[in-house]
C-alpha cells in the first residue's frame, strides 16, 4: 500500500496533473453552479476533452476534479439562490438558503466548503483502506461471479429507486441493456439489431446517450419553465467568510459522523450522494437536542454541515465499486466508467495491480481536489457567483451547443447529432412520466460486460449449469432477485394493511 | 391512461419487435458450426426481451402504484401548454437544422447562426452583445477542437474547398 501511495504521489504531483485537478475543480464549480447542470451533464460534456488528453491518469484526475467541483458548485447555488443545480445538494438548501437570507451567505459557504473538504478527505482515507481489501476478494471472482455481481448491482439500482419506481427503474435498465446489444458484439462477429444501417454497426455512442439522457432534457426543462433559472437575485455581495471557534466545535461531530455514514451509503450501488445527503440531514435532525431541532430548516449550521459532508463522502464512496469491481453504482460513475473504457483502461480488481499509478493517482488527486476546493475556490466564490448573472437567453443556446459538440467530436459524424436530438426528446418524455434515466445509462454501459461474462460462463460450463455449480453465483443471484421482489412485496403488504384498516373504520 | 402507462405500452411494442427478431429471424444467419455452441448471439437478447416484456406489462397493468404526486421542480406534463413548449420545439428544430447544415455551411457559419437564432428566439434583443459573443465562442471552440485537440472541423462553407 505504501509503495502504491508513493507511485500515486509521484503521478499526481506532476505539473500537468496538478493543473488538471485545479482546472477540473474550477470548471466543475463554474458549471455546477449554473442551475440545471448537474455533475452528470458536466462530466458528459467534459469527456471528449478528457479522452483527447490521452493519458488515462490525467484524464481521470480531470474528470474526478470536475465531479467534486460540480458538487461544490451545486451547493453554492443552493445556498445563494435556493436553486440546487444538483439533486444531491437539495438538502443543503434547507438550511443554507435561510442562512443566506439572514445575510450570512459567506458563513454558510465556508461551512459548506469545510464540510465538503472534511467529507471528501475522510472519504478518501476510507477509500484507501476499503478498496485494496475489496479488490483482494474480487480477485477470487470468475466470470460467473462477475455476471452475478453485475446483476446484483443492476437490481440494487432498481431497488433503491423508491416507491412506485422499482418496475420503472427495472424496465429502464432493461432498455439500456437492449440498446447496448445494438451493433457488433465482442464475442460474435455479426451485427445485431442494426436494421442494415451502417451508422449503427459500431453501436450507439455512449457520450451521445449520456448527453441525450441528462444534459438535453435539463436544457429543455430550462426552456419550458423559465422559473427554473432564476438568476436575477443571485450574485450579490458576499462578505464575512469567517466562522467562530464555537461554531466550529458545534459542527465538528456532525461532520465526522456524516462523513463515515455518507461514505458507506455511497459504496452501495444505486444509493448515491442524493440519498446520503437526505439521510444525513434526517439523522442529524433526529439526534440533535430539542432547541437545536427548532433551528433546523431556519438556518442551522449543523443542518448545512450534515448534507454537505455526507454528499461529498458519498461521491468518494461511489468510487469503491467502480475502481475495485468495475461496476458503477451511480449515473456519474457510470459515465466515468465509459470514459475509462474509451481510454483503454478496464477498472476492476486487476486495476490496482496492472496500473497502480492510475488507481493511486486518482486517490491522491482526491485529497488535492478537496484542498483546491477549500483554498482556491472558496476565496474565489464571490467572483464565480457572478456566473449566476448570465441571462438564460445566452445560457440555453450555449448548453445546447455544448451538448452537440460533445456528441459530434466524439464520432465526427453529423448523424450522431440527429440521434442525440431523437434520444433527447425520448428522454424528456420519459422524464415527464417520472421514469428514472440513470438506470438506462448504467444498463447501457454494463450491457456488453454483462453479456460477455454471461457468454464466457456459458461456454466454460457448457450451458446454464454454472448458476447451480458455483454457490457464490447462486447466492448473488438470489440476493438480486430478493432486491427486486422485496420492495414491491412490502409496498403491497403495506397497502393491503392500510386498506384493511380503512375497511375496519 | 396516464403517460407512464402509454410509455410502457410503446416500450412493450418495441420489446415485442426486439423479441421477434431475437427468437425468429436472427439465428437464420448463424453458421452451422456456431449452432453447436451453448451460447448464440441471440441468447442474451432473448432473455432481455422476455424480461423487458414482463416489466412493461407490469407497469401497463398498474401493479405498482406510485404516490402520484409531482415533485417540486418537475414539470407537470398535463399542463404542458402552460410552459414554453413552442420555444422548446423550435430549439429542437434548430438543433436538427444545425446537424444537417454543419457540413455544407461549415462550423463557423452554422454555430454563429445557431447561437444567434437560439438567443433571439428566447427573447434576447441586445444584438450588439450577442453577435460578438457568438462569433468569439464559435472561433474559440473551433480553435480548441481543430488546433488543440486536433479533430478536423470544416470552418467555412463547402464552396471554399477545405
Amino acid at each position: 500500500m505504501l509503495e502504491g501511495l508513493m507511485i500515486g504521489l509521484a503521478t499526481a504531483f506532476s505539473l500537468t496533473n496538478i493543473l488538471m485537478v485545479i482546472g477540473g475543480c474550477l470548471i466543475g464549480t463554474f458549471i455546477g453552479m449554473l442551475p440545471g447542470l448537474g455533475p452528470m451533464s458536466i462530466i458528459a460534456i467534459m469527456i471528449p476533452v478528457a479522452i483527447s488528453i490521452g493519458d488515462p491518469s490525467a484524464a481521470l484526475i480531470l474528470l474526478a476534479g470536475v465531479y467534486y467541483g460540480a458538487i461544490f458548485g451545486g451547493s453554492t447555488s443552493s445556498i445563494l439562490i435556493n436553486a440546487p443545480g444538483v439533486a444531491s445538494t437539495v438538502a443543503s438548501s434547507f438550511d443554507g438558503y435561510p442562512l443566506a437570507r439572514q445575510g450570512k451567505a459567506g458563513k454558510a459557504l465556508t461551512v459548506a466548503a469545510i464540510s465538503s473538504f472534511a467529507g471528501g478527505t475522510i472519504g478518501a482515507i476510507l477509500l484507501m483502506i476499503f478498496a485494496p481489501a475489496l479488490s483482494t476478494v474480487a480477485l477470487l471472482f470468475g466470470s460467473p461471479e462477475y455476471f452475478a455481481l453485475m446483476v446484483v448491482g443492476l437490481s440494487a439500482i432498481a431497488a433503491f429507486a423508491g416507491t412506485g419506481q422499482v418496475t420503472k427503474a427495472l424496465l429502464m435498465t432493461l432498455v439500456g441493456l437492449m440498446l447496448a446489444t445494438i451493433g457488433e458484439g465482442v464475442l460474435f462477429n455479426m451485427p445485431r439489431f442494426t436494421f442494415g444501417i451502417m451508422d449503427l454497426q459500431s453501436g450507439l455512442g455512449f457520450i451521445t446517450l449520456a448527453m441525450a439522457m441528462f444534459a438535453l432534457p435539463e436544457a429543455i426543462y430550462l426552456v419550458l419553465d423559465p422559473s427554473r433559472s432564476k438568476t436575477e437575485e443571485g450574485g450579490g455581495e458576499i462578505k464575512d467568510l469567517r466562522i467562530t471557534r464555537d461554531e466550529a466545535r458545534q459542527i465538528a461531530p456532525v461532520i465526522g459522523r456524516q462523513s463515515v455514514q455518507g461514505f458507506l451509503i455511497g459504496v452501495l450501488p444505486g444509493a448515491g450522494a442524493t440519498i446520503a445527503s437526505f439521510l444525513g440531514y434526517a439523522v442529524e435532525r433526529n439526534i440533535a437536542t430539542k432547541e437545536e431541532q427548532e433551528q433546523f430548516g431556519k438556518g442551522s449550521l449543523k443542518g448545512l454541515a450534515a448534507p454537505e459532508s455526507a454528499n461529498n463522502a458519498a461521491c468518494t464512496g461511489s468510487f469503491v465499486p467502480l475502481l475495485t469491481l468495475g461496476i458503477p453504482g451511480s449515473g456519474t460513475t457510470a459515465i466515468l466508467l465509459g470514459a475509462l473504457i474509451a481510454l483503454n483502461v478496464s477498472p476492476g480488481p486487476r486495476l490496482m495491480i496492472d496500473e497502480p499509478q492510475i488507481f493511486w493517482a486518482v486517490i491522491i488527486s482526491m485529497y488535492l481536489g478537496n484542498l483546491v476546493l477549500l483554498i482556491l475556490n472558496l476565496p474565489l466564490i464571490p467572483y464565480i457567483a457572478k456566473v449566476l448573472l448570465v441571462p438564460r437567453t445566452f445560457l440555453i443556446p450555449f448548453i445546447l451547443f455544448f451538448t452537440m459538440m460533445g456528441a459530434y467530436i466524439g464520432q465526427n459524424n453529423a448523424t450522431e447529432l440527429l440521434l442525440l436530438v431523437g434520444l433527447g426528446i425520448a428522454a424528456t418524455i420519459l422524464r415527464f412520466a417520472d421514469y428514472p434515466l440513470a438506470p438506462l445509462l448504467i444498463g447501457f454501459i454494463l450491457g456488453p460486460m454483462l453479456e460477455n461474462n454471461f457468454s464466457r460462463s456459458m461456454q466454460i460450463y457448457d450451458g446454464i449449469g454454472f448458476v447451480l455449480e458455483r454457490p457464490m453465483t447462486l447466492g448473488l443471484l438470489t440476493v438480486a432477485a430478493l432486491l427486486i421482489v422485496l420492495p414491491s412485496y412490502r409496498a403491497r403488504r403495506a397497502k393491503l394493511r392500510a386498506e384493511g384498516v380503512a375497511d375496519g373504520d | 391512461m396516464a403517460l407512464d402507462r402509454w410509455i410502457a405500452l410503446i416500450i412493450l411494442m418495441m420489446c415485442t419487435g426486439y423479441a421477434y427478431t431475437a427468437f425468429f429471424t436472427m439465428d437464420d444467419m448463424l453458421a452451422p458450426f456456431m449452432r453447436r455452441d451453448p451460447i448464440w448471439p441471440s441468447t442474451f437478447p432473448k432473455v432481455l426481451s422476455v424480461m423487458g416484456m414482463v416489466a412493461a406489462i407490469l407497469i401497463l397493468l398498474g401493479f405498482e402504484k406510485g404516490d402520484g404526486t409531482i415533485k417540486a421542480g418537475e414539470i407537470n406534463y398535463r399542463r404542458l401548454q402552460d410552459y414554453k413548449i413552442g420555444q422548446a420545439l423550435f430549439l429542437l428544430g434548430l438543433m436538427v437544422a444545425y446537424a444537417l447544415l454543419l457540413r455544407p455551411l461549415g462550423f463557423i457559419g452554422s454555430t454563429v447562426g445557431f447561437l444567434i437564432i437560439g438567443s433571439v428566439l428566447l427573447g434576447e434583443r441586445r444584438l450588439h452583445i450577442l453577435i460578438p459573443v457568438a462569433f468569439a465562442a464559435a472561433f474559440g471552440i473551433w480553435y480548441l477542437v481543430q488546433e488543440v485537440l486536433g479533430i478536423f472541423l470544416r470552418p467555412w462553407p463547402f464552396v471554399f474547398g477545405v
